[in-house]
């Protein structure tokens, strides 16, 4: 979030590609220009000297003296276009893919496994990109173009000491990369099961210090937590193993490609200074194509986030939008729930098993059930989240799959499973579900919500969110309510709305939102029952179906699962 | 050079051995290079014989093979440090306990003992080998370049300088924005993560296609202020490149000059030309290491943070065996108990009896000091004043451990470890056998889910337990309690809280068979809960408000908090 939510939408150009192929070309032109006057610096200078000890005369050696110094200038200069060029692209290309990451996240997806981790995952594996660019691909380019000059210069001096310095090039530059990144690749297959248990056990120490030291099981805990530090360890000092050989290889092959190019000038006579040239210019050839071995290690990492990042692209959303979306019914709405059935999963059990419910203008209905017994997935169907089995959910006798999702939410939506708090003000955080609200507007969704009093204390302009101000359940649950209230959907959807709260509260805030949502159609997930008396429809639900439906009078007087919770709930509170 | 961490590394001898080799092998590795031009300026004037490329080979190797001792090594020492500050950060997190150590954001903990300390290897293993070389070799270079041409070694010796004072200028002026901007970079990470891991409400307010506009228009605003400091920071690294190909020409072309005069041999020139650069090669290194290993220093100065952390470790104490047996009477004599940097008290002054066998329901909004007084129970926090007496002997003399043996603990998240069903119900009793877990988990009523799990009781529990709800949860933490039969104090801490109507009511039937015959005292919200207890005390601001006799003989299953007499 930032402070600017201002409702007016921006037009923002998209990131043109071939602007940024241009913006990378440069970037790799920089790069290969300073280490082509690298090049060109010691080439130039092996000449002059050796030209100069045959003792020419002195107008035959100006050009090498002009070419020295004018590399010798140039160099640092293309060096820091390099390096500018080079992070403004990464950072660009970043950016994009973070676009692109979060365009593919916005249509609704079928909840995964790993919740808070896998996004952090997620984001931080958007580093990638700029890691391909920065790290292997940019360095990697201006090898190659270095290479290649060094090879083009050694051919015009002696064509077969050229095929050596490629044959070693090619070695260094080629080989040792590729074999780097399939090692990194094996090793990094076996390292992470082992960070990963290292880090679930320090995770049970940190999370379970209460339970460990309660039942005086510290230590065993703590050396379960070494052993795995140990077990990393040994991996971690075998998998140097292949850096350590990397290393050792690129010197040996330098060493000996310039050796054998020597060895060659000299053996086929050529002079000391076409020898000179040769070798010198073969010694640093290769100072851009070394560190590539590196760059192969860590191309391991950088693939696997990518193809990560693939695959998170690729999941289909959870729902098909329409090709030409039906116009938006207007307001006052009915809403049918004709035979509902939902899966999570093609083969899971139906999370909601043949749910018929009638939403007219104004009503109330309450959805009662143990945890598990769908009543979340039912509002996730009503707000076009999931895509149903079978059966049918119509708004003013418009089906909801003939219309935009997007439009759905606007029609019915409210307070969902675990709302979220930004990390900006608490202004922000309320105004998002009204950008257009007035102040007051504001004021009387929180009055409303039974959180004026928090609000005063902190004030509107409180940091919230992580590193902010800590926001307690049962605030964080009242935020969510103003910010539902505050949006005032023409049917009004709350999911637990007293979770979290301590009793008094709880029945407070309750019999606050019965008075408030007084002739509104609203669809309230509960499992307290105070206070349902008020509404038109209780529908109880259990595995998926519906169990029991009607008044609360009526239920009370049936023998069943709600007069059982009625009863208990009546005698334990007294 | 981190301080703290040369302190540990001279304290771990293998780590101080495997650095001592690192560093030797490569300064080593960085001297051969002086040998290796030797021989190349020798064999390329025609002075030395080509057979001298033999030798050539030869030193080439020997660098080879010392780059592979040097990774090694290297990689020896960076897992070596890493392990003993583990190891170190580990203990202090045992050191600290329960209640110290939820003062410190627990997530940035297990981040920082896991992998924020990967984040050391570029330090360890590039920029203190680079450092040891730029030490030794420049040096090396200078001495060899005095000997062979003095006007060479003079340039070289004015130049060389200059890249460590033109960087520490460049580094002075740009150091703080640099560093602005890099944490600028970071929340801009952050808000991104933000607003992917708010998604689902952001689209609930139809928000989330206009958040795209706003992600975009961050990041180019951050990205241009980026660049306007790289622009200057990378002045650095322009002034560092500059020198150091300046000063080539600058002896190349007088000793071009001078050869074409036959004032020079073209074996010293080409050895000139070929060992001023590796005058410089070192510092650049050195420098581009650094920059690379920033993080690791900042991993460092967070763990040693943590290690130094100005609270005093638990006290060495008298280690008093407590009289095992029957329920426990526990006696509070006016305890008070004080969080370091918090104005006010937990507890202030409290005062309590709780007789052997007696059920006690805490009771009170959340805050008040409930928690604090389980805790002092515990042995988690000890009273600031004031003692608290375990069948007439001062807690803080027992044997904690010993002490905790006695208890069974419901915490108010309990934990699951990643381990197996069983493993998490037997955690206060390893040698339990298979049956009694199994009676424990029943008397829980957790073998109805337990047994339908894929593994039954070997099933592996996921991380933090996330593949069982709340109540399932509560459940397993129940049974670890039932898998104490020796128990003979029992603290709950709101049991119910998060449960739906049924977890509820087979956790407080549970919870009354597991009282049974032992003391117990059970922080508690619901009124179920509270109905179990013989004696009902409100806890307010620290200080006992209330404390009643639940009349059950009277008022079956009614509320005890109002049916009670006052004390």
């Amino acid at each position: 979030m930032t402070t600017t939510t201002h409702p007016g939408i921006e037009v923002t150009e998209p990131m043109s590609g071939r602007r940024m192929g241009l913006r990378l070309l440069w970037a790799v032109l920089a790069g290969a220009a300073a280490e082509l006057t690298g090049l060109g610096l010691i080439a130039s200078a092996a000449w002059l000297i050796t030209r100069a000890a045959e003792q020419p005369p002195l107008a035959a050696l100006s050009v090498a003296i002009v070419a020295v110094r004018a590399f010798a200038t140039s160099r640092g200069v293309f060096r820091y276009a390099e390096r500018l060029t080079g992070h403004d692209v990464a950072l660009r290309a970043q950016a994009a893919t973070r676009e692109r990451l979060y365009h593919s996240l916005i249509p609704p997806r079928a909840p995964r496994h790993g919740g808070a981790d896998l996004l952090s995952r997620m984001v931080d594996d958007t580093d990638a990109v700029q890691d391909l660019l920065v790290r292997c691909l940019l360095p990697a380019t201006s090898a190659l173009i270095t290479g290649l000059t060094a090879v083009v210069i050694a051919v015009a001096v002696h064509p077969a000491a050229a095929l050596v310095l490629l044959a070693g090039l090619v070695a260094a530059g080629v080989l040792l990369p590729a074999g780097t990144a399939a090692a990194a690749r094996r090793w990094s297959a076996r390292i992470a099961p082992a960070r990963a248990a290292l880090a679930e056990r320090v995770a049970d120490l940190v999370h379970g210090s209460a339970d460990l030291t309660a039942y005086g099981a510290g230590e065993r805990a703590l050396s379960g937590a070494l052993d795995a530090d140990a077990a990393l360890a040994a991996l971690e000092r075998r998998q140097s193993r292949v850096h350590a050989a990397a290393l050792a290889v690129g010197v040996l092959v330098q060493g000996l490609t310039v050796a054998a190019i020597v060895l060659l000038a000299q053996g086929s006579g050529a002079g000391t200074v076409a020898t000179a040239v040769l070798a010198l210019t073969a010694l640093v050839s290769f100072e851009p194509v070394l560190p590539l071995a590196a760059a192969g290690e860590r191309f391991a990492g950088i693939s696997a986030a990518l193809k990560r990042l693939k695959e998170v692209r690729s999941v289909p959303p959870a729902v098909t939008e329409p090709g030409t979306p039906a116009p938006l019914p207007g307001a006052p709405l009915t809403v049918e729930i004709d035979d509902l059935v939902v899966r999570h999963a093609p083969h899971a059990p139906a999370a909601v098993d043949g749910v018929s419910l009638t939403l007219t203008p104004g009503k109330r209905v309450a959805l009662v059930g143990p945890s598990g017994a769908g009543k979340s997935t039912l509002l996730a169907a009503l707000m076009r989240l999931v895509e149903p089995g079978s059966g049918t959910i119509t708004v003013n006798g418009a089906d909801l799959s003939s219309l935009d999702s997007d439009d759905v939410r606007t029609l019915m939506t409210g307070l969902t499973q675990d709302p979220y708090i930004f990390q900006t003000t608490l202004r922000d955080n309320l105004r998002l579900a009204g950008p257009d609200g007035t102040d007051e507007d504001l004021e009387r969704a929180v009055r409303r919500a039974r959180l004026e009093r928090w609000v005063s204390r902190t004030g509107w302009d409180a940091q919230l969110g992580e590193d902010g101000r800590t926001v307690s359940g049962g605030q964080l649950q009242r935020l969510a309510l103003a910010r539902a209230l505050l949006y005032d959907p023409p049917v009004l959807l709350l999911d637990e709305p007293a979770e979290a709260l301590d009793e008094a509260t709880a029945d407070e805030l309750m019999a606050d939102l019965l008075d408030v949502t007084h002739g509104r159609t609203t669809l309230i997930v509960t499992h307290r029952l105070r206070g349902l008396e008020e509404v038109d429809e209780i529908v109880v639900m259990e595995h998926g179906r519906v169990i029991q439906r009607g008044r609360h009078d009526e239920l009370v007087a049936t023998p069943g699962y709600y007069r059982d919770l009625w009863q208990s709930e009546a005698l334990v509170s007294g | 050079m981190h301080k703290d961490l040369l302190r540990l590394m001279r304290a771990e001898r293998s780590v101080r051995a495997h650095l001592t080799v690192t560093l030797a092998a490569a300064v080593i590795a960085g001297l051969l290079v002086l040998v290796q031009a030797e021989l190349l300026a020798g064999v390329l004037s025609g002075r030395f014989a080509t057979g001298a490329l033999l030798f050539l080979a030869a030193v080439v190797g020997l660098r080879a093979l010392l780059g592979w001792g040097q990774g090694i090594f290297a990689a020896r020492t960076s897992t070596g440090v890493k392990s003993a500050l583990r190891h170190r950060l580990l203990a202090r997190l045992q050191e600290l306990g329960p209640a110290r150590l939820s003062g410190h954001r627990s997530g940035e903990l297990v981040t920082l003992t896991g992998r924020g300390l990967d984040a050391l290897d570029p330090y360890l293993t590039g920029y203190l080998p680079a450092m040891a070389v730029a030490g030794v070799v420049p040096v090396a270079v200078l001495v060899r370049l005095f000997a062979a041409d003095l006007t060479s070694a003079v340039i070289v010796l004015i130049t060389l300088p200059l890249i460590p004072i033109f960087g520490a200028l460049v580094g002075m002026h740009t150091k703080a924005v640099t560093e602005r901007q890099w944490r600028a970079l970071s929340l801009l990470g952050g808000h991104f993560l933000d607003v992917v891991r708010g998604l689902p409400t952001l689209r609930a307010f139809g928000r989330a296609r206009y958040q795209a506009s706003v992600i975009q228009r961050v990041a180019d605003s951050h990205r241009s202020a980026t660049m306007r400091t790289l622009r200057v920071a990378f002045l650095s690294s322009l002034v560092l490149e500059l020198c150091a190909s300046l000063s080539l020409a600058l002896v190349a072309v007088p000793i071009g000059l001078r050869l074409l005069g036959g004032s020079l041999d073209l074996t010293t020139a080409l050895l000139v030309l070929l060992l001023a650069p590796e005058a410089y090669l070192p510092l650049r290194m050195m420098g581009t290491r650094f920059h690379a290993s920033m993080e690791g220093v900042a991993a460092a100065d967070a763990a040693f943070a943590v290690l130094d952390d100005a609270a005093a470790p638990e006290q060495a104490r008298a280690a008093a065996v407590p009289a095992a047996g029957g329920p426990p009477e526990i006696r509070l004599e006016n305890v008070t108990v004080r969080y370091p940097g918090r104005d006010d008290p937990a507890l202030r002054e409290v005062s309590l009896v709780i007789t052997p066998g007696e059920r006690v329901a805490l009771v009170g909004e959340s805050g008040g000091g409930k928690s604090t007084l389980l805790h002092l129970l515990l042995g988690f926090v000890a009273p600031t004043e004031g003692r608290v007496l375990v069948d007439g002997a001062d807690l803080a003399e027992l044997d904690l451990t010993a002490w905790r043996d006695r208890l069974a603990f419901v915490p108010q998240r309990p934990h699951l470890f990643a381990t197996s069903v069983a493993d998490n119900i037997r955690l206060g009793a390893p040698s339990a056998s298979p049956e009694l877990v199994r009676r424990a988990a029943v008397a829980a009523h957790a073998d109805e889910f337990v047994d339908v799990l894929p593994d039954g009781y070997d099933t592996l529990v996921g991380e933090r337990g996330a593949n069982l709800s709340a109540g399932q949860r509560q459940r397993l933490a129940l049974a670890r309690a039932f898998c104490r039969p020796d128990a003979s104090l029992l603290l709950l801490d709101e049991p119910t809280a998060r449960l739906d109507g049924r977890s509820e009511a087979a956790v407080v039937t549970a919870t009354a068979e597991l009282s049974r015959g032992r003391t117990s005292v059970i922080v508690a919200h619901r009124p179920a809960m509270i109905d179990l207890a013989d004696r009902v005390i409100r806890i307010q601001e620290g200080r006992i408000v209330s404390d009643v006799l639940a009349e059950k003989s009277l008022v079956p299953g009614a509320g005890a908090a109002q049916a009670g007499d006052e004390r």
